[in-house]
């Protein structure tokens, strides 16, 4: 029975790598009953930015990006606690957990409650760090062997807009949101399970509303300026700096002005002062369950040690 | 009063209070010795150097008030070292302890104390009555975290040195920071108010995935290891109902303005039964009922992977409400009108409230925080929670109270043994209601 689960597996992960470009897939986690589907995103080129937005919103510039996958939905608690709770991630796979997978380097327990009594399952998980959302994708890699990794700000925007150059992918008009997003004027204060709404024209849910994304990009106001020369190719404002990263799409706290395919968030050391322990948590922001993640898959595969090179970044302990 | 007089009287204050204890003259001169008796400065104890202790510095040093930390305590070499480095990088002159000044050992506590104006006593809470009760012997001003204590003796201890502290007129504030949270005080005001009645029940939660625990280590002694794995061993934390979900039940005891008259409930082991998670239990679900008959039900357990929360809801006769610490507060009417809300955006951190608050009232030379008889009776609440659900017998505050059983271990020493042991298989006892007797 193991030994054909293996082969099952193993079959399924070769076609993924089998598949053109272009097509969507489910990814199975390896050794669980967990699957999560990516959609295909085409190589292209698009404008950044908006004329109407905020100043650091502009100038509109050119950008050329290569082909990538993205997740349909939001990262839900089902398929993150596996991560976050050892305990749990052994009681739901179908055999050991690997040592590779065993290896990867967890989050400390959340001291409070990080779903803030709004719902688990199907729902979004949420406040968690730039730093802690990598190293999900991390362990994802170890349980898949499949390189996942955050969007750069550049593509979350290319996938979000999807051939649009309106404020939102559906058009202009704000009033049609509630469509497609959860946000304050009709989340009720709270998540809600990923995919109950309108998906964008590249099949991508909830990209607006619900919880805003972590983006890999540092958040550099002004960085659309040093782009606008040319065409910036694959463009990302590498992060070093522990503060502040770009967050995306607007959360089911934010007005649809927030929402915009362009709107930028830059995260705020502020969301940790209900931690009160020193060194505060690397891991969590108990003052931002508005904030989540999505995964992106690029199509053209980094070598090994460049994948490590990503996952394995020195952590900034944060006073 | 201009800045010479405000200096004058608090540098009063502070002297009177410390010269009103017995037997401190000692103490007195030691301190004076090290340190100018006319310094305007607020020297500053730490008692317990783990990640929490540290944050409380941190949030002590980060007050307007003239403070400097002058000494720091704690059982491990390597926790003060941690400790000190980040303070002093952070801080840099409002650190100034030498090494002479940065105790280890379980004696640690009273050098320290000795040094100080203001003591932040952080340790694992089974400590907190032997500190308490000698900060106020040597008449220093405290801020101590939640639970002050685990169990009936050392509560005891606590009410007893609490009201010495208040005739000392020593500023005691406890880290139930909810109580120093806007939500909770906004929306408290309006419900002692009467916007929604009398209450009459109640919820509060703690569900959560559960808190870090720690590997045994060879060549630990077993007074190390359990000291480590401080979390999981109630002489030490006093179970999670007493060291999180105290919050929780302090709220319950805050909008009754009283304490409950008995306690009974039901709890076990579900998720943590391996040998990594000492005895405590990883449930609880208690009623706790009031004089005037209200009964406010509390619940929390540590499970991977199942639903959580952590708030409170109560009814009353006109009315309910929600909070939690994520700051909501809410009020309604019986039809579901919203009667107030407070703002959940732009709130200040309730632990740098408490600091900012205590270290105001002692520049002053003021006498305004003694939180520590109402930080015992909550504590208290939630340590008869758990004497109700090891022994699955009511439990009655009264009775409870005069229970003689401390956990402590009769001696302190690494080589020492605690009083809970593991079996051969490095399992501890746990309680089973119906057999095991707590009072």
């Amino acid at each position: 029975m193991k030994i054909k689960t293996l082969l099952t597996t193993q079959l399924l992960i070769i076609s993924c790598w089998s598949f053109a470009q272009e097509k969507s897939y489910t990814q199975q986690i390896e050794g669980t009953k967990l699957t999560f589907t990516m959609q295909a995103v085409p190589a292209g080129e698009f404008l950044m930015g908006s004329k109407k937005g905020k100043a650091d919103e502009q100038p509109l510039h050119k950008v050329k990006l290569d082909a990538f996958w993205m997740g349909t939905f939001e990262v839900t608690w089902d398929l993150y606690e596996p991560f976050l709770y050892k305990d749990y991630e052994t009681a739901h796979s179908t055999g050991p957990v690997p040592a590779n997978v065993d290896a990867v380097t967890r989050p400390t327990k959340p001291y409070l409650d990080m779903t803030f009594g709004m719902g688990k399952e199907n729902h979004p998980a949420l406040a968690m760090t730039h730093y802690n959302a990598i190293q999900y994708c991390k362990w994802l890699y170890a349980r898949t062997g499949v390189f996942y990794r955050l969007p750069t700000e550049a593509e979350w925007e290319y996938a979000c807009r999807a051939g649009s150059t309106t404020e939102y992918a559906f058009g202009d008009d704000a009033a049609t949101l509630s469509d497609y997003a959860w946000s304050k004027e009709n989340s009720g204060g709270k998540t809600h399970p990923v995919g109950q709404k309108k998906p964008n024209q590249w099949g991508l849910f909830d990209l607006y509303g619900n919880v805003g994304e972590w983006t890999y990009d540092q958040y550099v106001p002004d960085f659309y300026a040093a782009q606008q020369s040319g065409t910036a190719y694959n463009p990302v404002a590498a992060p070093a700096k522990l503060y502040a990263h770009v967050i995306r799409g607007g959360s089911y706290e934010d007005a649809s002005q927030e929402l915009r395919s362009a709107a930028r968030q830059a995260s705020d050391p502020v969301w940790k002062q209900l931690d009160p322990q020193i060194p505060k948590s690397n891991w969590w922001f108990p003052e931002a369950p508005f904030i989540g993640m999505r995964l992106v898959r690029p199509v053209k595969t980094p070598s090994k040690a460049e994948i490590l090179a990503y996952y394995d970044q020195p952590v900034i302990a944060d006073y | 009063m201009n800045s010479e007089d405000l200096r004058d009287k608090r540098r009063e204050f502070l002297k009177s209070s410390a010269l009103i204890a017995g037997g401190v003259l000692l103490n007195q001169f030691a301190f004076a010795g090290g340190h100018s008796s006319t310094d305007d400065t607020i020297k500053i104890a730490l008692i317990g150097c783990g990640d929490r202790g540290t944050g409380a510095a941190f949030q002590a040093l980060s007050t307007t008030a003239n403070v400097k930390l002058v000494a720091m305590a704690d059982a491990f070499q390597d926790r003060m070292d941690n400790s000190y480095k980040v303070l002093s990088d952070k801080f840099k002159e409002k650190v100034d302890v030498p090494k002479e000044r940065r105790f280890i050992g379980f004696d640690a506590y009273q050098k320290a104390i000795a040094l100080a104006d203001v003591v932040l006593l952080v340790t694992p809470p089974g400590f907190r009555p032997m500190h308490f009760e000698e900060a106020v012997k040597q008449g220093k001003h405290v801020f101590m975290e939640k639970p002050v204590a685990v169990d009936a003796p050392g509560i005891r201890r606590v009410l007893a040195a609490a009201e010495i502290a208040k005739q000392k007129k020593l500023n005691v504030v406890v880290g139930l920071q909810r109580r120093y949270q806007a939500n909770y005080r906004e929306t408290m005001k309006r419900i002692q108010d009467g916007a929604i009645g009398d209450i009459y029940s109640g919820q509060v939660y703690w569900n959560s995935g559960g808190v870090w625990v720690k590997k045994r280590q060879p060549q630990q002694t077993e007074m190390e290891y359990q000291m480590r794995n401080w979390y999981y061993f109630n002489w030490l934390c006093g179970d999670h109902i007493v060291e999180q979900h105290v919050h929780n039940i302090d709220i319950a005891n805050w909008i009754k303005g009283s304490y409950p008259v008995s306690v009974q409930g039901t709890g076990s082991r579900a998720w943590r039964t391996g040998k990594d998670y000492g005895e405590i239990y990883d449930n609880h679900a208690v009623e706790l009922t009031y004089a005037d008959g209200a009964v406010i039900y509390s619940q929390c357990r540590h499970f991977e992977g199942t639903e959580n929360r952590v708030d409170e809801s109560f009814q009353g006769t006109k009315g309910r409400t929600y909070l939690s610490a994520g700051n909501h507060g809410v009020l309604w009417d019986h039809k579901g009108n919203e009667i107030f809300s407070h703002p959940t955006k732009g709130n200040k951190n309730p632990y740098q409230t408490e600091h900012d608050e205590l270290f105001a009232a002692i520049a002053k030379g003021e006498f305004k925080f003694s939180d520590a008889e109402r930080g015992a009776k909550s504590c208290f609440t939630a340590i008869i929670g758990r004497y109700a659900t090891y022994s699955g017998q009511t439990i009655k505050w009264d009775e409870a109270l005069k229970a003689e059983n401390s956990l402590f271990p009769d001696q302190l020493s690494w080589t020492a043994n605690p009083k809970l042991m593991p079996d051969a298989n490095g399992l501890y006892p746990v309680p089973t209601p119906g057999k095991t007797k707590v009072i």
